[in-house]
């Protein structure tokens, strides 16, 4: 049918020139402006920690915990989750192209993996937050300045600032005006410079909460397609859209996953 | 036929993040010494590297898995042209304001 309407007038109404419907359009479109959101986050973040580089942590010495291990494994647990998020990404990617053929149990299956890995990712974060929220078993100083410093290993008058050893007068001077803290939040964080943890906290909450609503979506699909609803529609494209949003989820991740834990 | 392809495809895209991904993390854990020291364009080798994995790890997932390098091309025009104009010109107002009050440069 809409083939019959002359190509000439392509623009004029009645025909898709990009030869998508509107919901997957739109769905694009709230992607990009998505993703020029997070990019302005990101660019943010890359800036701050120019700014402030003197006092700013290493992701290394910060996230180096991984459950039920001892010791410092630094990159191996946000790695893990990295693989996580991409392999939902697959089983989210075959349900969309058994949507396409309409096997419906398929498609139940591959969505009902993808859930599956969204929720393990999502674990995966609280556990890194209450981790970071936390703190180490020694905690820091906050001086009066706002500057972070830790006690040199097994001594109590030497302390080590922003990589500056401090000893003698200097050292009980900074320890007297100085406040312990453990752990991070929004207003003091002990690895370092407090804007540290509130990009942290701001961005992987920013990008956890799509991916808590990706999860809310495709269990809501999933109820769908076990209802027969796009059986009845004669097509599964509905599977195809939020597929599209669950694979930026993953594309942010990647971005995210470079700029805080590996530049 | 063309079904077995685009699932092959699948999981070739999978297997090429999942390795560029490892090596990420394995640049990540060991640091080689002379990407440290070695700078292109004001940036460690290191970071650099990184960089160009991600957008090349940022192309397959958009291109394979969001299917837009099978879409018409006035699409992958209006998604890919807006984020190459606005992202690098968010980016250089970034800069530039922040070199005007002196908090860089």
């Amino acid at each position: 049918m809409q083939d019959s309407i002359t190509t000439k007038n392509i623009w004029g109404g009645g025909v898709r020139p990009m030869v998508a419907s509107y919901g997957k359009l739109m769905m694009w479109f709230f992607l990009m402006t998505d993703a020029l959101t997070f990019s302005a986050f990101l660019g943010a973040y890359g800036f701050q920690r120019f700014v402030h580089s003197d006092a700013w942590p290493i992701a290394d010495e910060v996230f180096n915990h991984f459950p039920f291990l001892h010791g410092e494994y630094p990159m191996l647990f946000v790695a893990l989750m990295t693989f996580i998020l991409i392999m939902s990404s697959v089983t989210m990617v075959l349900a969309v192209h058994h949507g396409h053929k309409m096997n419906k149990k398929v498609v139940l299956f591959w969505l009902g993996l993808t859930i599956i890995g969204g929720l393990i990712f999502l674990g995966s974060q609280a556990w890194e937050w209450y981790h970071f929220i936390h703190g180490t078993y020694e905690g820091a100083l906050l001086g009066a300045d706002g500057s972070i410093a830790h006690f040199v290993t097994d001594t109590t008058n030497q302390i080590i600032r922003h990589g500056e050893i401090l000893t003698g007068q200097n050292a009980l001077d900074f320890i007297a005006s100085a406040t312990e803290i453990k752990g991070a939040n929004l207003i003091f964080n002990e690895y370092g410079h407090p804007l540290f943890a509130d990009f942290f906290f701001f961005i992987t909450g920013f990008h956890g909460f799509h991916v808590f609503s990706g999860v809310v979506i495709l269990i809501i699909i999933f109820i769908n397609v076990l209802r027969d609803t796009y059986e009845k529609r004669g097509h599964y494209e509905m599977v195809e859209k939020v597929g599209l949003y669950w694979h930026f989820v993953d594309l942010v991740w990647v971005f995210v996953f470079t700029f805080f834990y590996l530049v | 036929m063309a079904e077995e392809n685009s699932t092959r495809q699948i999981w070739i895209v999978f297997w090429v993040l999942f390795f560029l991904t490892t090596v990420e993390v394995l640049l990540g854990i060991f640091k080689p010494q002379f990407m440290l020291t070695n700078y292109l364009l004001g940036v460690t080798l290191l970071n650099m590297t990184f960089i160009v994995l991600t957008i090349l790890k940022a192309y397959y997932i958009v291109a394979t898995f969001m299917h837009l390098g099978h879409e018409k091309k006035s699409l992958k025009i209006s998604i890919v042209g807006p984020m190459c104009l606005l992202i690098p010109y968010l980016l250089f107002i970034l800069l530039s304001e922040a070199s005007f009050h002196g908090a860089i440069g």
